[in-house]
């Protein structure tokens, strides 16, 4: 089966993002870019697929600047076969990003799309359901274990009490959670091989995709700074502190 | 103006995180109506009736809702959306699983994670992992909006004697099956709804040493979290993870043991009123945002701290 996954490029997980002094966006100056960790583990799984037979092909896409396609060369170097730029100028709200993969999905007509569960910047955590909806389309969101199983996938999902088990008819979208795998890195050589793999670039027009915005950031401000606390001697004086000073243990 | 609340629940009571979305529709201003969808939820549906200042109760009682299929539950919601001019759920991973499948059907933006209503259109969200806080103003007629439990206290369960009204539009997409579900089975008390919670991180090193948390939680009546290492290292299960891509808490008092402070983490924990750390290394980043640090090998603080409570 052709697999689709969706990779986004986001600040590097490692670097601590602050607000701009005049408060009207974040600062991005000269931060490290990486591909979205969640992302990573897409790739891997479908990269797993790949080699346990499941999986034919796999198309890696990203939505951006031109700058994106660093993430998806990383993608290529994993092991997707080829990749896809949707070109748009600066960032896109989900509801977009999710209309432009699904005009992506009618061109590829792949069996399984892929995509993280959150990208760590916009902290969103709604594209892959998007997507769903907008390709009519089963959705096991927030994956641990993905199978395929003839004609249908079996998922299983991390929800707030647990575990759930899912059946899902495919064509199918699956979100990715933490622990479905461990992404492996790219080799030298398989990077050097990545650079020659096929990158299309696309419009939105291509895509008959109209870039629509629905929200306006109005301003970005730290969060309320939590006041220098102290450090305890011991724990007596720790359980004292707890009683007496801050009463939160009886 | 009129809300719509998607009620959270397991068809015989409502979870705690409802009331929590009410609390966020009430600051939304608006008339305010529940709808509770699911198999045999006439129970969840009386409890949603009593809630004070609900308008009324709709109530989608068929088992193609049983299971909360997002396929399913998505066309019920976005048909059933049609007078309202919002929509709020919570962002548990239920409220997370559906409503953008909501808001794409209904060809708007989803607000994630609202901590903050500044008026009808303008909502506050942490983004970034919580570093940085946004405000956002939607243009959309209708705002679907998932709501972060901990930043809102939760409406009265009681005072209301709303009419239930059952709807009958029945949606089964097709396209998924329920299988089976594993829920963790606790007499410890909710962890993102605890008034106490203590965590867990690598520094346990082994699953088998949580039983001194357990010990702790025991008499504190807390309950039990963990950081993504320990989580990640089998030590504990999934559902136990603190952070910014688990659970989120703000209990009165947050305990991290062997945990060492990674923003992720601390996205999850930072608004505990109270923060306690236990880290052998005096440098660790959690020290910068607790209230009173503990620089001492867990193994040996652990069990005093549980004698002396
Ligand atoms: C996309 C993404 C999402 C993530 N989401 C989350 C999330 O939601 N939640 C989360 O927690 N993490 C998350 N992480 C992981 C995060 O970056 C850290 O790796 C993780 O929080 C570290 O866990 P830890 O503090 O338990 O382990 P470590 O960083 O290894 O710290 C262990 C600590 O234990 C202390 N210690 C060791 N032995 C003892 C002892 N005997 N006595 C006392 N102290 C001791 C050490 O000094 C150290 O400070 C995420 C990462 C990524 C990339
Ligand atoms: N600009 C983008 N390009 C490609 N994929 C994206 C983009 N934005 C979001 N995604 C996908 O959607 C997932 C969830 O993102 P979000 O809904 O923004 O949290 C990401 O992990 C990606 O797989």
């Amino acid at each position: 089966m052709k697999v689709l996954v969706a990779v986004k490029r986001v600040v590097d997980y490692n670097v601590k993002v602050r607000a701009k002094a005049d408060g009207t966006d974040v600062d991005l100056n000269n931060v490290k870019m990486s591909i979205n960790p969640f992302c990573e583990i897409a790739v891997e799984e479908a990269v797993r697929l790949k080699e346990a037979g499941v999986a034919t092909e796999i198309v890696a896409v990203s939505i951006g600047e031109k700058a994106c396609q660093e993430q998806i060369r990383t993608a290529l170097a994993l092991g997707a076969d080829r990749g896809i730029q949707v070109e748009t100028e600066g960032g896109v709200e989900p509801l977009v990003v999710a209309k432009l993969l699904k005009g992506v999905i009618d061109k590829e007509e792949p069996q399984l799309v892929i995509l993280g569960k959150q990208s760590i910047d916009g902290d969103n955590n709604q594209t892959g359901q998007m997507l769903a909806a907008l390709a009519n389309m089963a959705q096991g969101t927030f994956a641990s274990v993905v199978e395929v199983d003839g004609d249908r996938l079996k998922v299983t999902r991390e929800i707030d009490g647990g575990l759930q088990t899912l059946s899902l008819s495919l064509p199918a979208i699956i979100t990715t959670d933490l622990r479905l795998n461990e992404p492996r890195y790219a080799s030298l050589p398989n990077i050097m091989k990545a650079k020659k793999k096929p990158l299309d670039v696309l419009t939105p027009g291509d895509l008959g995709v109209e870039v629509s915005k629905h929200l306006t950031l109005v301003k970005v401000e730290p969060p309320a700074e939590r006041k220098a606390g102290i450090k305890v001697e011991d724990v007596d004086q720790l359980v004292d502190k707890l009683k007496n000073e801050a009463k939160v243990i009886g | 103006m009129s809300t719509l609340v998607i009620a959270e629940h397991d068809n015989e009571s409502l979870s705690p995180a409802t009331l929590n979305a009410m609390a966020a529709a009430q600051a939304l201003g608006a008339d305010i109506d529940i709808l509770v969808a699911g198999a045999g939820c006439s129970a969840a549906a009386e409890a949603a009736a009593a809630i004070g200042g609900v308008g009324k109760v709709l109530c989608a009682d068929n088992a193609v809702y049983g299971n909360q299929l997002a396929e399913n539950v998505s066309l019920l919601i976005a048909e059933v959306a049609a007078p309202y001019d919002n929509i709020v759920a919570a962002a548990t991973t239920n409220g997370k699983n559906i409503m953008p499948r909501v808001a794409a059907l209904l060809d708007v933006a989803q607000i994630s994670d609202v901590i903050a209503v500044e008026s009808a259109d303008t909502f506050k969200r942490p983004i970034y992992a919580g570093n940085v806080i946004a405000t956002v103003q939607s243009s959309d007629a209708k705002k679907v909006i998932t709501v972060r439990t901990t930043a809102f206290d939760p409406a009265p369960a009681d005072g209301g004697s709303a009419s239930v009204e059952a709807v009958d539009a029945v949606h089964d997409a097709g396209l998924s099956e329920f299988i089976s579900q594993e829920i963790a089975q606790s007499d410890r008390p909710e962890l993102t709804a605890a008034p106490i919670v203590i965590s867990g991180g690598r520094g346990m090193q082994n699953g088998e040493n949580f039983k001194m948390l357990e010990g702790i939680a025991d008499k504190l009546g807390a309950a039990i979290g963990a950081s993504r290492a320990a989580v990640d290292a089998g030590f504990v299960p999934n559902d136990m993870q603190v952070g910014q891509t688990g659970k989120i808490v703000a209990p009165d008092l947050y305990i991290a043991v062997g945990i060492s402070g990674a923003i992720q983490h601390l996205a999850g924990m930072k608004d505990s009123k109270t923060i306690v750390a236990i880290n052998k290394d005096d440098d660790a980043p959690i020290f910068q945002v607790a209230d009173y640090g503990l620089v001492a090998d867990l193994f040996t603080a652990l069990p005093e701290l549980e004698s002396k409570l």
